[in-house]
Order: structure tokens, then C-alpha cells, then sequence
């Protein structure tokens, strides 16, 4: 595996040669996933400057524009080029906003679940012993619960601490915790499991023979070398928590309709699919899971791309 | 026409994407019936290829570019999948490396069997379980009836490669292929499988390829030898002569590394037949170096002294004791290492040579007994400052080059970390500085600390290693088994580069290993253990010539016959 | 045998009283039982009367016992909202419950396992590409999506199938079953399809990539070179050695099938206990919210120490010891 010259490698050309970015440029199911998925995150996080209307400024919406259909259908009015809702709001704008909020609430959600699960994961690995039965005897019973339904269940038992006015100003903050709560456990056991492989290494032995301590070993030398597994559950679970959140809001337990995710708007329109304006679910849901699909899709190649046995 | 096998002129490429990987070249060898044609070479040689060509078992993307491979007088190059099936069992047998993983976990011994002579002969029931009970029986497996009922993982090691042999004869092939078959075996195991194959050979007139990078191996079992150097055979012959008196430089310098058992050389011939490894870069000079400073003379005591030290593993736990399954992986073990002397652990696998290493490092913790370094004991309070400072006077390389580095660090790093830690140097620019020498020192130039281990071979990893160990500057270098995971030309050079490390610096040295002869060109003194117990403490020289405990003398006894090579090779050309 | 299952036994019920204590605490931390027994406008007195008749006052761990003996005898008390015991609310809609995750895993493993196993074998053939891509599809697409597209074709649009609630059932007298008229069936098929979906597709993936990793396995190139034909290579080497690890997920997608009917049951108007559960939690009615817990993790428990005993018997290693 030499490189021809004594020439250390720079970054770039390390970058270059590397099997998993080659395997990514000569895959073409992996670049348009990613593509798509950043189009998508850029378009939601720019929403201020994208959408044509502000849908939570009531000065820009007017009830006698509602239930407009799309721009091209008969009805329809050009500048409402998806339609606009059952408030007059239009359809394109609220699905910007409401994707930055799917979008935002699943990122963080995946960020907890991950923080939480890698730390007590590595812990559990590295240290042993009564520490690491305590850890992972409580992750293998909440597996065995299925996560939306803790989900259900966390963000309910949320709901119902809180005060009713700050319900809703909270709401948001209630899912993250009650997905990310219900994450960890996923990435306890991947992180545990890299662990005990890594912790067994002679690398490993290496540092404690010079005489670097635990936590410097568990930095340093275990957690680096643990993340490629990480990340693949990381992006598996992204699309994982943005589906929670849009199932809770559909439920009525998620974000309320006051600053609708996507999950909220398709609960809404779908209220209003038996009346025949389909456009109010068809739009969102179609939004939901084109995200979905390409961070699966490019979940799925980075799964293929990092597992060691495959290659 | 009497040749079973003839291969001419063959290709097999791999293409990737950095361009096609030739695996062989233009490769011709030929296997008559009753012979066994051992096919050699080191990691890379394309050994392995030849045989899975052969069957048409490539690992995707390989492929046969050209040649042919003739068998029996038909050409096999070209058949289909269906036409290939009823060659492979039936004509021709394979015997894979790793028991362990040949044989279906979910099935009995017998379903495996009945399936494969169903498959081959047209015997169907009884008759086909009574062929399989004649197999197991030929294989030296006692009581085959009832062991047919027996799944994979109710038999050991060696008891599994002797039903993958009879696996591979259950078609009553005429041709054995046998890729590394006893690799994964212990050396009294391996000794009774290679009898089996050689006496399968002669009743059964079989050709068989032995594929194995062990010289020791191509010793006792060979007619003929074939030596693969980087995809083409450099030299075929007789064993006698190849072993004896090779030809080419290639082989002149494989057969010149492998350690001879009969008597202690100073150094190993050194071979320049290897590319890609150590270069002679400037070596520094260690008495005015930092790496030969701020040792303080305490040679007067033992560097490492051991009393009494045991220690079991739970093999199954269980609430009531008696249920409790333990392994007294170290019993009772008492030795001391004079400092400057060279100490070896030999023993085969699971005797607690490398446990015993392990606590001496620290890396466990014993049951009971002390351990003692330059007379500061270690072991009573791990823990504390004083056992720690102790401690720092001791390093340890290991076993497998490709899991001892951090692969997300680079070789800089690596080697400064415990420098940086210990804070051994007075700033950061003395650090680079001191990991430059050091491996300049080892052979493999400074600009390797830019570089990320796995740009590296085996041997330079290994060589990375020693560089990191130098680094907290030691006075004991515990080594377990620094180079069975290298090929054997890689392993004189590193075993020379220890040799001279230990003179320059005057290091005490604890060498673990099973290979025996590795141990007698290394070690003063060695101990020889069996389940966890010292049977034998003696200087090596007493230990080779006259040993006193029986297990001393059986270990030597399973040594491969090395008296086909000749005597005269191991002076420096 | 028995150590193994005795060791299981003990972490089942582990998980039983982490649940019940957590369903427990549900009581005390969520909301006001007595607030939600008689309303904001009762006097001091009378609320003070009925923390005593709850036994409000006595020490915690005298609540928790008795809370112990009465989900053991299956009282769960009153559900807040409908004022009716909640054992017997349950087990009015469990039947429902129980046949829509019935029919929706019976459609998962059957086609799952097939699709699994023919992607698993014919890895290059274009049908398995086509199903493999539309799988991940199904795996990107949330339940409630499924059902409400399902709903608009098969519903609204095309007028074949009921687009909500359960019809056409038939009284057995201790179980309500919609499985015996064509009714009942067509009532259940959309439903099922939709709670079926997301699992088929991940046991699809499952079985394949488990095929896949045990195609590359060294005995499966001994039987290669043992020339054995590729239909014993395939069904009897490597798809018994899939189904260990198939096994387990099974259990774990059985579970799953539980969770997501609470979501299927609201988009169908299911009459089922994952409706009633999520009406619970909208009105927090902790009675039911305990009772669905306490009752899912029996489930869950349940089909966890059948999936151990499956492993028991189709791996010899873990039957036989070594």
C-alpha cells in the first residue's frame, strides 16, 4: 500500500485517494442522495430568503386565498405556484418553513440520541464490569420497547408536566428530548460494540503500557476510531427522527399548527383530502419523504461503503 | 502423458481501481499422481490464486487472462459452472486454511458428509452413511458412528481439519489442493495432519498441492517444491536441492532467513531480497543520543523478578461455584530475568506465555504472587506512583503489526505520544526532533512520521512499534511474538534490529514465542511452559542439546526436520 | 436448557416491574388524579375525602404495593375520561388489535422472507434491483403517509375497499373476530397492508444482507468446492444460517407491528387499543396510558422469550455447548 514516493502525502491527495471518497464519486445513487439531501437542508435552512411569503406574518395571508390549487390546475393563481392551504397560507412557503423545522428537530434529536449513546456506549465498552451491565442491561429493555411508542409515551408524559400555556412554545423541545431519549440506545450498542473491538487491540495496550489513563485512552485512541460505525447510524437515524417527528405531529403530539412541521401540515391537509384538495397533504408528504429517501439512500451506500467486510 | 496436473503459462488478474493486478504470471507447474508438489512463497506470491484458479473459485474480480490448465489431458480453462461442479469434489478436492469457518455450524458432521457423497459417488442412505463412517474412520477419527451426529463446534481444532479432509475426499478425488491447511493448528497438531495428508498421498495415489508460505511444512511433507515470488514461480525442484542448494537469489535468501534450530547464529543472514522495507538510513549514535541518556545504572539487581504468580479466567460464569467453569491460565509461575540477559517464553498456544507477559506489563492483574522491577514491586499496589514510575522502565511490541497502531494517527504522533505525555523532552521542536532519530533509527527514515500507518508493510509497522517502545526510553522490552504475523525474510530483519537495539542500549529482554528456533537465536535463557506452568528454566543452549523435562524434549521432537537444508547457507554470501 | 431460560425468565420479569413501576409513577407525576376524578370546582373537604379513599396520603411504597396487587389481578382502576374499569376497555378492543397485527405479520414474513431470500440468491438479476430499490422506498415512507395513500386510491378514488373502522365483525361471545365474513376482511386488508409495509420491507433488507454476509463465508466456498449444487448451497447451507440472526429481528419487528398500530388505528379509525391509548395520552388518561404500558411490555416480554427459545432450537451451538 506504499505510496510511490517518499513524499508524504498532503491532505488533498490523501483526500483524493481515498477508497471510501472514490467509492462515493463512481456511485451514482449515493451523489444525487446527496445532492438531494443538501438542495433540500439548504433550500429549508435559507426559507426566509427562498419562500415567496412569510406564512407566519398574518398581514400576508388572506382567507379569500384559501384553498387555492396548484398554479398550473384550473383555479390555481401563479403566484401560489403550489397552492395555498385551508388559512390561505401559500402551500411552497409553508413547506420551506415546515421542512427547516422537520429538518432542525431531527438533527438535534439524532445529536442527543448520539451524544448520550457514544458516550455511555464507549464508557460501557472500555470500563466494564458492573458499569457496563447497568448501561446496557437499561438499553437492551428500552429495545425491546419500540421507539415511537416511547416517543409517544416521553413526549406525552411531557406534555402533561408542563403548564398548559407553555405547551406550545415548548412543544418543540419536548420532541427532541422524547426522540432523542428514545435513540440512544442504537448508538449505545454500535459505540460499545466498536469499542470492545478497538479496546482489545494492541494499539490500545500500547497506550495503557505507556501510562496514559482511561479517559485520555477513551478520547484519544477509542472514540476516534469508533465513529465510521457511528455515522452510518447517525444518518440511518436522521431519517429515522425525522419520520418520528412527522408520525408525533401527525398524531396531534408533535409540533402544533401554529408553526407546522411537515408532519403537522400533512395532518392538517389531510382533513381536507376527502373534499378533494389533495394538494394540502399531496405537497408535504411528498417533500417528507423525497428528505427521507435521500438520507436513506445515502445512509445506505455510506453502510455498504464503511463495513470492512464488504470490501 | 502421466501428469495428473499441468499447468502452462498461466494469468490471473485482478482488476481494481488503480489499474490490473497481475496475481500470477505466465505460472507453469505440473503434479504427477502420487506426489505431493508443495507450492511456496511469501504473503503476495500468489500462492493461493493458483490453487482457487485451478477449481475456478476466484475471489470476484479475478480472472484466468491466459494459460491452461490441463487435467488429467482436459483442458479446464473456459468450462461452465455445471461442467466445473462435477470436476470440483468429484476430480478434484480443496482443503481451505481455517477449520474453524470451513464447516457449517448449523449442520451435523454427518449431513455435511452424506450430502457431499450423495453428491459424488450416487451412493444414496445407508450406503452413503456407511461411507461416510469408512471417511471419518481413514481421517483418524475414533468412534465415527457416533461422532457422525456431532456438529462442527463439538470438535477441536485439529479433529476439524481431519473432517474437512474427509470432506474433500469424500468424491475419491485425484487431485487434493490444500491452501495453508495447518496454519491455524498447533505445532503437535499440525505435525499429525501433515502424516495424514502425506499417508492419503502414497495409499490413494493422489496428487496433492500443498499452498504454504512455511518452509518447515515444505520440509516434511514435499516431493517437489515450486517457489512463487511476487506472481511467478522463480524456481521449481526436487525438496532436496531447492532446499539444499537453491538457485536463485530469491530462494537463496528465503531458505537463509528461515532460523535454523541446530545452532545460535550472531546475527541472521541478512537478505536484500525484499523491497519496500528497511533501507540503511543514518543511525544515530545512541551513547550521545537523548534515546541512550538519563538511564541510572541499577544493574546489580534482577530487572524482573516473578514469584508465584497465578491467575484463572472465568470460562463460565454462574452464581453457585461449583458450576463455575475457570482456566488456571497462569499456576504458580517463578522466574527471574537478569538485567541485560535476553529471557524466552516458549509454549504452544494457551500455555500462559503470553498471560504471563501481559501482567508483567500491567496489562493484568494477577490472583496472587509479585512481580518485582529492578526490585520495585509492581503488582501489590498497581496503582500507585511508585509501581507506575516502575513501570516506566518497561516496554512491550506486539504480535500483530496491523492492530498495534491507532490507524487515525499519524506515525508522528504514534511515536510521540509518550514523550508528550511524559513530558521526556524539554520542548515540542526536541520532540520532532527525538521521533526523527528514533526512526531513522529503526530503519525507516524520518519522513515516515508523516505518513499514516497503513501506507506501511508488516514489517514497517513492526519497526513503527519498536519506535514507539524506544520512545519512554525502556530498559525492559517485553516482545510477544514480535514476528509470527510477518513473513519469514521480514522476520530476520526485524530480529536483527532487536539484536542490535539490545546491544547499543543494553536492554533487558523478555522474548515470547512458539517457534522454537526463533527462540534459540534470540534467547540466554528460556523457559518452557505447558498450561500455565513453567515446566523447565534453562540456558538455551542446555534447553536445545540436553532438555530435562519430557514436554521439553516432545516440543523439540515436533520441530520440522530441517536437516534437508544445507548446512553451509547460513554464511554471509 | 433450563439455566437458559430460567436466566431469561429472570430478565423478563426485571423488565415487567421496570415498566409497572414506571407506569406507576406515571400516576403520581402526571397530573392530578383527584383534580381529574372530580373537577376544578370540588371543595377542600371533598378532595380531601377522596385522596383518602385513594390512599393518596399513605406512604409510597404501600401505594406501590397495592398498585402491584391490583395490575396482577388486572384492576387498573378507572379510566379518567370514560369513567369504565380500564381491564375491561382493553379487552373490548384488544381483539382488534390483535388480528390487525396478525394479518399484517403474516403479509411481512411471508412476502419479507421470499423477496429476502430471492434478492439474496439472484443478486444481479434486474427484479431484484427493481424490488430492492422500491424497498427502500418503503422504508423511507412513514405509515401514516402509506395509509393515507392507500385510503385515497383504494377509498376515495377508486371506491373499492372502506376507508375507516371495522365492519363485518362476528361475536364468538369472548372475542370479536372481523377474519370470518368478506366484510370483516375487506375492512381489515387496507389497514394491514399499511402496518405491513414498513416491516416487509425491513425484514427484506434484513434477510438479504444476512444471505449476503453468509455467501462470503468460508464453509459456503468448501461447499463451492465440494462442488455442491446451488440450490443445496442456498436453502440448505446458507439460508438456515440466515435465519439465526433473522430470528431475532423477527421478534423485534413483531414488536414493532405493536407500536405502529397505534398510528395505523388513527388513520383507519381502527377500533383498537393503540387508538384508545393515543386518545388516552391526548386527554392524559393515566389509568389507560398505565394499563396499554403494563400490556405492551407483557407482549413485548412474551414474544422476546419465544424468539429465545426459537434460537434454542435452530442453533446447536447455544443448544449443545461446547
Amino acid at each position: 500500500m506504499s505510496l510511490p514516493t517518499d513524499r508524504p502525502a498532503t491532505r488533498w491527495e490523501r483526500f483524493k485517494d481515498n477508497d471510501i471518497v472514490w467509492s462515493f464519486f463512481h456511485s451514482p445513487g449515493a451523489v444525487i442522495a446527496a445532492v438531494v439531501t443538501l438542495l433540500m437542508i439548504l433550500a429549508c435552512v435559507f426559507a426566509p430568503v427562498l419562500a415567496p411569503f412569510d406564512p407566519f406574518d398574518p398581514a400576508q395571508i388572506s382567507l379569500w386565498d384559501g384553498k387555492l390549487p396548484p398554479a398550473w390546475v384550473e383555479g390555481g393563481q401563479p403566484q401560489y405556484l403550489l397552492g395555498t392551504d385551508n388559512q390561505g397560507r401559500d402551500m411552497l412557503s409553508t413547506i420551506l418553513y415546515g421542512g427547516r423545522l422537520s429538518i432542525i428537530v431531527g438533527l438535534a434529536a439524532v445529536c442527543l440520541g448520539m451524544v448520550l449513546g457514544v458516550t455511555l456506549g464507549v464508557v460501557s465498552g472500555y470500563v466494564g464490569g458492573m458499569t457496563d451491565a447497568i448501561i446496557m442491561r437499561i438499553a437492551d429493555v428500552q429495545l425491546t420497547i419500540p421507539g415511537i411508542l416511547l416517543a409517544i409515551l416521553i413526549n406525552g408524559i411531557g406534555r402533561a408536566v408542563l403548564p398548559l400555556e407553555l405547551r406550545d412554545d415548548f412543544a418543540i423541545y419536548v420532541v427532541i428530548v422524547a426522540i432523542g431519549l428514545t435513540d440512544w440506545p442504537q448508538f449505545a450498542r454500535v459505540a460499545r460494540g466498536a469499542t470492545l473491538v478497538e479496546a482489545n487491540k494492541e494499539y490500545v495496550q500500547a497506550a495503557r503500557i505507556i501510562g496514559l489513563p482511561r479517559w485520555l485512552i477513551m478520547i484519544r485512541h477509542i472514540f476516534p476510531n469508533t465513529l465510521r460505525p457511528v455515522l452510518v447510524i447517525a444518518t440511518i437515524g436522521l431519517a429515522l427522527a425525522i419520520i418520528s417527528e412527522a408520525t408525533l405531529s401527525f398524531l396531534g403530539q408533535g409540533i402544533p399548527p401554529t408553526t407546522p412541521s411537515l408532519g403537522t401540515l400533512i395532518r392538517v391537509g389531510n382533513e381536507y383530502l376527502f373534499s378533494g384538495l389533495w394538494w394540502i397533504t399531496f405537497f408535504p408528504a411528498i417533500a417528507l419523504v423525497v428528505l427521507v429517501f435521500a438520507v436513506n439512500l445515502l445512509g445506505d451506500w455510506m453502510r455498504d461503503a464503511l463495513n470492512p467486510k464488504l470490501r | 502423458m502421466t501428469e495428473l496436473l499441468k499447468i502452462e503459462g498461466l494469468d490471473v488478474e485482478f482488476p481494481t481501481r488503480r489499474g490490473t493486478v497481475k496475481a500470477a504470471r505466465n505460472v507453469s507447474l505440473t503434479v504427477n499422481p502420487g506426489e505431493v508438489v508443495g507450492l511456496v512463497g511469501e504473503s503476495g506470491a500468489g500462492k493461493s490464486t493458483i490453487g482457487n484458479a485451478i477449481i475456478d473459485l476466484l475471489e470476484t474480480p479475478g480472472r484466468v487472462a491466459g494459460g491452461s490448465i490441463l487435467f488429467q489431458g482436459e483442458e479446464l480453462r473456459g468450462r461452465d459452472e455445471d461442467e466445473m461442479r462435477t470436476i470440483r469434489g468429484d476430480r478434484i478436492g480443496m482443503i481451505f486454511q481455517d477449520p474453524q469457518t470451513s464447516l457449517n455450524p448449523l449442520m451435523t458432521i454427518g449431513a455435511q458428509l452424506v450430502e457431499t457423497i450423495e453428491k459424488t459417488t450416487g451412493l444414496t442412505g445407508a450406503d452413503a452413511e456407511a461411507r461416510a463412517e469408512e471417511l471419518l474412520a481413514q481421517v483418524g477419527i475414533t468412534e465415527a458412528k457416533a461422532r457422525l451426529k456431532a456438529y462442527p463446534h463439538q470438535f477441536s481444532g485439529g479433529m476439524r481439519q481431519r473432517v474437512v479432509i474427509a470432506l474433500a475426499l469424500a468424491g475419491d478425488p485425484d487431485l487434493i489442493i490444500a491452501d495453508e491447511p495447518t496454519t491455524a493448528l498447533d505445532v503437535s497438531i499440525q505435525a499429525q495432519i501433515l502424516d495424514l495428508l502425506k499417508r492419503l498421498c502414497r495409499e490413494r495415489n493422489l496428487g496433492v498441492i500443498i499452498v504454504t508460505h512455511d518452509i518447515g511444512v515444505i520440509a516434511n511433507i514435499a516431493d517437489r517444491v515450486v517457489v512463487m515470488y511476487r506472481g511467478e514461480v522463480v524456481e521449481t525442484g526436487d525438496v532436496a536441492q531447492i532446499l539444499g542448494a537453491p538457485n536463485h537469489e530469491y530462494t537463496k535468501s528465503l531458505i537463509a532467513a528461515v532460523p535454523r534450530a541446530d545452532r545460535k547464529l550472531e546475527r541472521f543472514t541478512s537478505v536484500d531480497y525484499i523491497e519496500g522495507d528497511a533501507k540503511p538510513f543514518s543511525r544515530i549514535d545512541v551513547q550521545n543520543h537523548w534515546l541512550g541518556q538519563a538511564r541510572s545504572d541499577r544493574q546489580a539487581k534482577a530487572a524482573v523478578e516473578v514469584d508465584n504468580l497465578n491467575l484463572s479466567f472465568v470460562l463460565q460464569k454462574s452464581l453457585l461455584k461449583r458450576n463455575r467453569r475457570m482456566l488456571q491460565a497462569v499456576d504458580d509461575a517463578t522466574f527471574s530475568v537478569a538485567a541485560g540477559e535476553t529471557f524466552g517464553i516458549v509454549g504452544e498456544s494457551g500455555s500462559g506465555k503470553s498471560t504471563i507477559a501481559r501482567m508483567i506489563a500491567g496489562l493484568y492483574q494477577p490472583d496472587s504472587g509479585q512481580i518485582r522491577v529492578f526490585g520495585e514491586d509492581v503488582s501489590t499496589r498497581p496503582a500507585s506512583a511508585t509501581a507506575r514510575q516502575a513501570r516506566r522502565a518497561l516496554q512491550m511490541i506486539f504480535q500483530d503489526p496491523y492492530s498495534s497502531l491507532n490507524a487515525r494517527m499519524r506515525v508522528m504522533d504514534i511515536v510521540a505520544e509518550p514523550i508528550r505525555y511524559h513530558r521526556l523532552t524539554g520542548s515540542e521542536s526536541e520532540t520532532r526532533q527525538v521521533v526523527s532519530d528514533l526512526l531513522d533509527h529503526v530503519g525507516l527514515g524520518a519522513a515516515a512520521g508523516l505518513k499514516y500507518p497503513h501506507e506501511f508493510s508488516g514489517g514497517q509497522r513492526q519497526r513503527i512499534s519498536i519506535a514507539r517502545a524506544l520512545a519512554s526510553r525502556p530498559r525492559i522490552l517485553i516482545c510477544d511474538e514480535p514476528t509470527s504475523a510477518l513473513d519469514v525474510s521480514v522476520q530476520a530483519t526485524i530480529l536483527n534490529l532487536l539484536k542490535d537495539l539490545q546491544e547499543e542500549l543494553g536492554l533487558t529482554m523478555i522474548f515470547i514465542s512458539h517457534d522454537l528456533p526463533v527462540i534459540r537465536q534470540m534467547c540466554d535463557r528460556i523457559a518452557v511452559m505447558r498450561h500455565g506452568q513453567i515446566c523447565e528454566i534453562a540456558e538455551a543452549e542446555t534447553l536445545f542439546e540436553a532438555p530435562t523435562h519430557d514436554y521439553s524434549r516432545h516440543l523439540l521432537d515436533l520441530m520440522p526436520r530441517m536437516d534437508l537444508l544445507g548446512t553451509d547457507r547460513a554464511v554471509p554470501a | 436448557m433450563t439455566t437458559f431460560i430460567l436466566k431469561r425468565l429472570a430478565q423478563s420479569l426485571l423488565v415487567m416491574a421496570v415498566v409497572s413501576a414506571i407506569s406507576f409513577s406515571l400516576f403520581n407525576f402526571v397530573g392530578d388524579p383527584v383534580n381529574n376524578m372530580v373537577g376544578q370546582d370540588a371543595t377542600r373537604e371533598q378532595r380531601i375525602e377522596i385522596r383518602q379513599q385513594l390512599g393518596l396520603d399513605d406512604p409510597i411504597l404501600t401505594q406501590y404495593t397495592r398498585f402491584m396487587g391490583n395490575i396482577l389481578s388486572g384492576d387498573f382502576g378507572l379510566s379518567y375520561r370514560i369513567k369504565r374499569p380500564v381491564d375491561e376497555l382493553i379487552l373490548e378492543r384488544l381483539p382488534a388489535t390483535l388480528e390487525l397485527v396478525f394479518v399484517s405479520a403474516i403479509i411481512a414474513l411471508a412476502v419479507g422472507i421470499t423477496l429476502g431470500v430471492y434478492t439474496g440468491i439472484r443478486r444481479k438479476s434486474w427484479v431484484s434491483r427493481v424490488i430492492l430499490s422500491t424497498s427502500l422506498i418503503g422504508v423511507s415512507l412513514p405509515t401514516f403517509i402509506i395509509g393515507i395513500a392507500l385510503i385515497y386510491v383504494f377509498a376515495v378514488h377508486l371506491r373499492w375497499l372502506p376507508s375507516s373502522g371495522r365492519s363485518g365483525t362476528v361475536d364468538l361471545g369472548w372475542w370479536k373476530t372481523s377474519l370470518l365474513t368478506v366484510d370483516g376482511w375487506r375492512a381489515i386488508l387496507l389497514p394491514a397492508i399499511t402496518l405491513s409495509l414498513f416491516q416487509l420491507t425491513l425484514i427484506l433488507r434484513l434477510v438479504r444482507a444476512e444471505m449476503m454476509e453468509v455467501m462470503r463465508t468460508d464453509f459456503i466456498k468448501f461447499a463451492r468446492a465440494r462442488g455442491l449444487a446451488e440450490r443445496a448451497i442456498n436453502f440448505r447451507h446458507a439460508l438456515r444460517n440466515t435465519l439465526v440472526p433473522v430470528i431475532t429481528i423477527i421478534g423485534l419487528n413483531i414488536g414493532g407491528l405493536i407500536a405502529f398500530s397505534v398510528i395505523t388505528e388513527t388513520v383507519f379509525q381502527w377500533p383498537g387499543t393503540g387508538l384508545m391509548f393515543i386518545q388516552a395520552v391526548d386527554f392524559v388518561d393515566v389509568p389507560i396510558m398505565a394499563a396499554y404500558l403494563v400490556f405492551v411490555a407483557l407482549l413485548f416480554v412474551l414474544i422476546n422469550l419465544i424468539v429465545d427459545i426459537l434460537y434454542f432450537v435452530v442453533d446447536p451451538r447455544i443448544r449443545l455447548g461446547s
